[in-house]
């Protein structure tokens, strides 16, 4: 099963490698969302040394990583559905696990190529310092479960769209609403009423981007937050239960073909 | 392979419903191991959602199907391992190169068939490289038959295989299949080309607007349907109308007599012994006996009757 999870990944690299227009606008989309909001906001903060830029960039990362795993894994498997893909794949042995596994490494691949390109913009462009040691763990579960969360998720989600042309509206819906209400493009969050701030926190990009904060802000930053604290342990409960339940929803709702239903 | 007296295929009163409408009537019908047998039909006959209840990509509505004995939906995980299938279209990785997609789907198999091997015999070799959405419609076709094979299945169940082929294509692939027959594969393939099926197939069930409307070897199907010919030389000019009230009979040029329909023994002694009343001096007797084309036309024009042979 391994080795079969492993060639499916390879193609499917390769495949959303020689898709160009895939690549620029889903790849290089959240890089010039940052380059854009950073230029545009570039004050400071009252914290010492932390321009807007910077908060930015740590927060841009869940947004890369929301629109790689959710989108792309929600868009790619409605097209593979609807295109015959799945059904083909269907009839050979291959077991549904190495199908998915194949597509979250296409996604793994692809979330850290992204994170590493937002940070990259974040420290070249907007001077924002690289964290010690102990943050680079955090950074580490954080990325995982947030890759998983969202990759189980998109492949949920994929199930209801009815049509792969419309898959990327469809799925940008939800995306972009939790971005101004998770404090990704609107920060600090308290900006926002309250009651806003209680339903982002049912969804876990407002803990993906906190929880990036956390790592690449100094700790002074966390009076910003709603809590004023960086509530890292309620982060990875919510963050976990949101792996549970896309799990759950993949297993129960997940179709071969499209007229099975 | 040897399956015991396990029938390759197994159905047996299979319905499929779209809707409201019914593609599948209640179909029954067995394939023996190690045979090829070829489904007829028009577009739409139903042949291919008979097709995909075999394969287990849909439940039927009514109905039973054993795939080599298994059950293609409960016990998809054990029977896929032991199947081939070709499908009509899509569901190619269409960025990917021929190569990489034939290599991926042979890592799928726990003893896959050399993909060098298959490259080569079906002629896809100079396009290894070339990825899917660039290749012409017969090579996509040459691929996927590829794909079905890959694994050494048991059973492989091809979807108009020749479809767009050229005709070098086509013998190819006609090849492969009588070569898989002779490892003792059994084939299951739709076609409505009757050369297909008569150069193919062991068996084959014509299917009509969802039904089976005849079952048989060509052979048989052809002989169930009799002579419809038959032409005597006599002498010209003779008075016809005794044997115009029992048979459809012409003198297409003087001395030559057609007789035509569906012509049982009883029908040819009684046209002969006509000529014989008649005093006529019959020089020549020669008959035609249906293809399995003039069957195939018949049964599923709208006003023809069943014919039953059984397999």
């Amino acid at each position: 099963m391994t080795s079969m999870s492993l060639s499916r990944g390879h193609v499917e690299i390769l495949q959303f490698l020689r898709d160009r227009t895939s690549v620029i606008f889903t790849f290089l989309f959240p890089a010039l969302l940052l380059l854009l909001f950073g230029t545009i906001f570039g004050d400071s903060y009252d914290q010492p040394g932390v321009s807007a830029s910077q908060v930015y960039a740590a927060s841009m990362l869940a947004y890369g990583i929301l629109t790689t795993g959710f989108v792309t894994m929600g868009a790619g498997l409605a097209l593979d559905r609807e295109d015959g893909t799945l059904k083909r794949l269907r009839g050979t042995p291959l077991p549904i696990m190495s199908y998915l596994i194949g597509k979250l490494l296409l996604v793994l691949v692809l979330a850290v190529a992204e994170a590493a390109l937002l940070i990259l913009v974040g420290v070249l462009v907007y001077d924002m310092p690289l964290p010690d040691a102990s943050h680079w763990l955090t950074f580490s579960w954080l990325f995982v479960l947030s890759v998983v969360a969202c990759t189980l998720l998109g492949i949920a989600v994929s199930g209801i769209v009815k049509h792969a042309r419309n898959a990327g509206a469809i799925l940008n819906v939800p995306v972009v609403v939790l971005q101004f209400i998770s404090g990704v493009f609107i920060h600090p969050i308290t900006q926002l009423p309250s009651w806003l701030i209680t339903v982002a926190s049912f969804f876990p990009i407002k803990w993906m981007a906190q929880g990036f904060r956390y790592v690449f802000l100094p700790d002074g930053m966390k009076s910003l937050e709603a809590a004023g604290s960086w509530e890292l342990g309620r982060t990875a409960l919510v963050l976990g239960a949101w792996c549970v339940i896309g799990l759950v929803l993949c297993l129960t709702t997940f179709r071969w073909s499209e007229r099975d239903r | 392979m040897v399956g015991g007296d396990v029938a390759a295929v197994e159905v047996r009163d299979v319905v499929v419903r779209y809707g409201d409408t019914t593609a599948v009537k209640g179909v029954s019908l067995s394939a023996q191991r190690g045979r090829v047998l070829a489904l007829l039909g028009h577009n739409g006959a139903g042949k291919t959602s008979l097709l995909q209840v075999c394969e287990g990509f849909r439940r039927p509505d009514a109905g039973t199907a054993r795939i080599l004995g298994l059950d293609p939906v409960a016990e998809h995980d054990a029977l896929m391992p032991r199947l081939g299938i070709m499908l009509q279209s899509g569901g190619v990785y269409p960025w990917a190169a021929a190569g990489e997609i034939l290599r991926l789907f042979a890592s799928f198999a726990a003893n896959p068939l050399s993909v060098d091997m298959l490259l080569d015999r079906l002629g896809l070799r100079k396009v290894e490289k070339t990825r899917f959405r660039r290749l012409s419609g017969g090579e996509q076709q040459r691929l996927s038959l590829a794909v079905a094979l890959v694994g050494r299945p048991e059973l492989v169940f091809l979807d108009e295989p020749t479809a767009g082929m050229d005709t070098e294509a086509r013998h190819t692939t006609w090849q492969l299949i009588e070569e898989l027959r002779a490892d003792g594969v059994s084939v299951l393939l739709t076609t409505h080309l009757l050369d297909e099926a008569e150069r193919l197939a062991d068996d084959v069930v014509i299917m009509r607007s969802g039904e089976v409307a005849a079952t048989g070897t060509p052979a048989e199907l052809t002989a169930a349907a009799g002579i419809d010919l038959l032409e005597v030389r006599a002498d010209p000019g003779l008075d016809l109308v005794g044997l115009r009230a029992r048979h459809e009979v012409t003198e297409k040029s003087p001395g030559e007599y057609s007789i035509t329909g569906a012509l049982d023994t009883r029908a040819l002694a009684d046209v002969l012994a006509w000529f014989a009343t008649a005093d006529a001096h019959v020089t020549a007797v020669s008959s035609r006996r249906r293809t399995l084309e003039d069957v195939y036309l018949s049964l599923t024009s709208q006003h023809s009757n069943t014919v039953g042979v059984a397999i």
